[in-house]
């Protein structure tokens, strides 16, 4: 027993993504897992990497109409629409809280226009957080995000512009709604990311045969939880072999052989989301079954595997 | 395919369509059924384990019985010192149906009352879909995973002397804890159902209230109409109420919350919404609320399920 223990102790957990240092390669993402405060009843977030916040816009907003959830086989689709108090309130209410615990805070933002994901960018570059996450992805709102991140001349332009007014590292996350996500990745980090987040929810819809309607009240939403996991695995492989910043995977990862997978595919380190749902404590979990991975097969490192993926002839 | 002679009962005479069949798998009874952690549980147990101590709210409890009360209705008591203690009338449990990936999310569902001293709580679920068809599967000394007690409760006060409660259907559970918690006031209950074999537990209703009054949809017990029907005739033939509660189906509550403004008697709406996370987090589970002269989302899970009826904007 203490043999091993000893042996977890020499095993280094810590990462480093854009000059950020985390304790673990496990973050919490963005718009599972509030800010932070409504789980630290239920875990430890000395413990946890990182969290992305919920999704900020310039302004509060109040989201879409409810039902905003279905599940789905394996999954849950998903229209919040980005419901949130606005930036300001997040710096003046969230922060001091957040940083009460040894984790990395991530501001995720989304904009209806350039402009105000620039005007973002600049008021987080002031504030008291790690990094700031472009959310040019999200598929629940109508005007807006998801124009930026579906075409290559969108996601140069976007991470550009904002590169030019923010201070922080800058991770772009990726829609995986795309035709092809090496192209969109690589602008990305010809504009100036400083690394990669994937996947975002994968756009989709279920039906209620009954009241034959969608069930969801704005129709479609985005698909989330292990459902979605091959998909992730592969697009985040895709994206790590073509670009030398980091690559952050996530997507349907609720253990530590989930988050293996992913960092074999080349991704740094992991955003569990959808998982927190079901368990609480999921990004403690699978901290420490990633640990028990490398215990197992003798690595000192996180770094050993990363991207030790070999494929098949 | 022959006979293993393990078992009496056993369907020898399954057949397979093509080489796919469904073949009973029976070596394993519920009194196998063993407990990690240390202490052992019988499958029957009566008195339970009030030590299991759960990770914030979340803990993992065994199942003390499971009976079912009408066609795809059941009752399932449920070993749990600590929510036993902690729950207040109207709160509710996030429950996983299973573990695994079969259903995803966690389900809520209220609790119906406590026993404090067993250490044990109830719960009444109707089969709707996979995840309560699951935990209708359970048997005594399976566990359950459980988030809870959940949400705000309903607001008592021991100045209210003369309480009005409304439920309808499934909404009807979480306000047998409220009449149990609210000893010294004169209870009228009015509970609405669909037909005779949908009423459940109208003995414990009529046990913890002073007058009991049942309407069903097709007359078929009770008086024929809807139960909002029993509760306006009641107000307008002057009855007065200190409060009103509420649960049940939008409509019925939308029409209760119509008739306490009307009457100028304060009232409290039991809602239900979708969830995900259960507490606060993911902000799927909304509802529009009234916020000064503007509106807003909040949310079941953590500014409910019990709101004041007039915050509350009703769907049209
Ligand atoms: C606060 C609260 C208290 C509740 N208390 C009770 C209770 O005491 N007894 C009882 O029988 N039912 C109760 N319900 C309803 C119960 O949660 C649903 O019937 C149940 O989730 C259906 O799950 P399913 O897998 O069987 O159905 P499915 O239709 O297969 O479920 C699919 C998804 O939709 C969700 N869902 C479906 N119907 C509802 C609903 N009415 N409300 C919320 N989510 C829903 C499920 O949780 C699941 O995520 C309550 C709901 C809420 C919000
Ligand atoms: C309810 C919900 C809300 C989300 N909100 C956001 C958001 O505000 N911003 C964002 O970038 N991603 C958001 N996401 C996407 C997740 O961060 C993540 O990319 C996705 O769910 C895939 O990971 P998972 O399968 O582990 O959940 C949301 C996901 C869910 C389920
Ligand atoms: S269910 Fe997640 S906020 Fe209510």
């Amino acid at each position: 027993m203490n043999l091993t223990d000893n042996m977890a102790d020499n095993i280094n957990m810590q990462v480093e993504i854009a000059g950020i240092k985390l304790k673990n390669p496990v973050i919490a993402a963005s718009g599972t897992f509030g800010f932070g405060r409504e789980y630290a009843e239920y875990v430890d977030l000395n413990k946890i990497g990182g969290i992305s916040v919920k999704g900020l816009t310039l302004q509060k907003r109040r989201g879409n109409k409810p039902p905003r959830i279905a599940e789905t086989p394996a999954g849950i689709l998903n229209s919040v629409g980005l419901q949130n108090p606005g930036v300001k309130e997040f710096i003046e209410k969230e922060i001091p809280f957040l940083r009460k615990f040894d984790t990395a805070v991530i501001a995720n933002i989304a904009g209806n226009t350039i402009e105000e994901y620039c005007e973002m960018a600049e008021i987080l570059s002031s504030a008291n957080i790690d990094a700031i996450e472009l959310n040019v992805s999200c598929p629940n709102v109508k005007a807006g995000c998801v124009a930026f991140g579906n075409t290559v001349s969108g996601i140069s332009e976007i991470t550009r512009k904002v590169r030019a007014f923010c201070k922080k590292p800058l991770i772009v996350k990726l829609t995986p709604n795309v035709t092809d996500i090496k192209e969109i990745a690589k602008a990305a980090e010809d504009s100036g990311a400083d690394a990669i987040s994937l996947i975002n929810t994968i756009l989709g819809m279920a039906i209620d045969i009954h009241k034959r309607r969608p069930v969801l009240a704005n129709n479609m939403g985005g698909l989330s939880g292990p459902a979605v996991k091959p998909v992730a695995v592969r697009m985040t492989y895709e994206v790590a072999s073509i670009v030398k910043i980091p690559v952050i995977g996530m997507g349907g990862i609720s253990s530590g052989d989930d988050a293996i997978e992913f960092m074999l595919a080349g991704a740094c380190a992991v955003m569990v989301g959808t998982a927190n749902f079901v368990n609480p404590e999921a990004c403690v979990d699978v901290a420490e079954g990633i640990k028990k991975y490398l215990e197992k097969y003798n690595y000192k490192s996180v770094y050993d595997i990363i991207g030790k993926l070999e494929l098949n002839e | 395919m022959t006979n293993s002679g393990a078992q009496k009962g056993t369907p020898l005479d399954a057949q397979p369509v093509g080489r796919k069949g469904v073949y009973p798998y029976l070596k394993r009874t519920p009194l196998d059924v063993q407990f990690t952690g240390g202490k052992g549980v019988s499958p029957y147990l009566n008195r339970t384990p009030l030590d299991v101590q759960p990770v914030g709210r979340k803990g993992v409890y065994p199942v003390v019985r499971l009976d079912a009360l009408a066609p795809d209705i059941y009752l399932m008591r449920i070993a749990s010192g600590y929510i036993a203690e902690n729950a207040l009338p109207g709160q509710f449990v996030n429950i996983r149906s299973c573990e695994g990936i079969n259903t995803l999310l966690r389900r809520p569902i209220s609790i119906l009352r406590v026993d404090r001293d067993k250490g044990a709580f109830d719960i009444v679920f109707q089969v709707r879909g996979k995840g309560t068809g699951m935990l209708a599967m359970k048997k005594a000394g399976d566990t359950v995973d459980i988030i809870g007690p959940l949400g705000k409760p309903f607001f008592i006060n021991e100045s209210f002397r003369k309480i009005a409660v409304v439920g309808g259907g499934i909404g009807i559970f979480p306000l047998l804890f409220l009449l149990k918690e609210m000893q010294s006031a004169e209870k009228t209950v009015f509970l609405g159902f669909r037909n005779k074999e949908c009423i459940v537990l109208s003995d414990d209703f009529e046990k913890a209230c002073d007058s009991l009054h049942i309407a069903t949809d097709d007359g078929s017990a009770g008086r024929k109409g809807l139960v909002t029907g029993l509760l306006e005739e009641s107000l307008d033939n002057g009855q007065t109420f200190d409060i009103i509660y509420a649960c049940g189906p939008g409509p019925m509550l939308k029409k209760v919350a119509y008739l306490a403004k009307k009457h100028n008697i304060r009232c409290q709406v039991s809602l239900e919404q979708r969830m995900g996370c259960g507490i606060g987090a993911c902000l799927v589970c909304a509802c529009k609320t009234k916020q000064g002269d503007d509106w807003d989302y909040s949310h079941v899970c953590k500014d409910g399920p019990v709101f004041w009826s007039d915050q509350i904007i009703f769907d049209e």
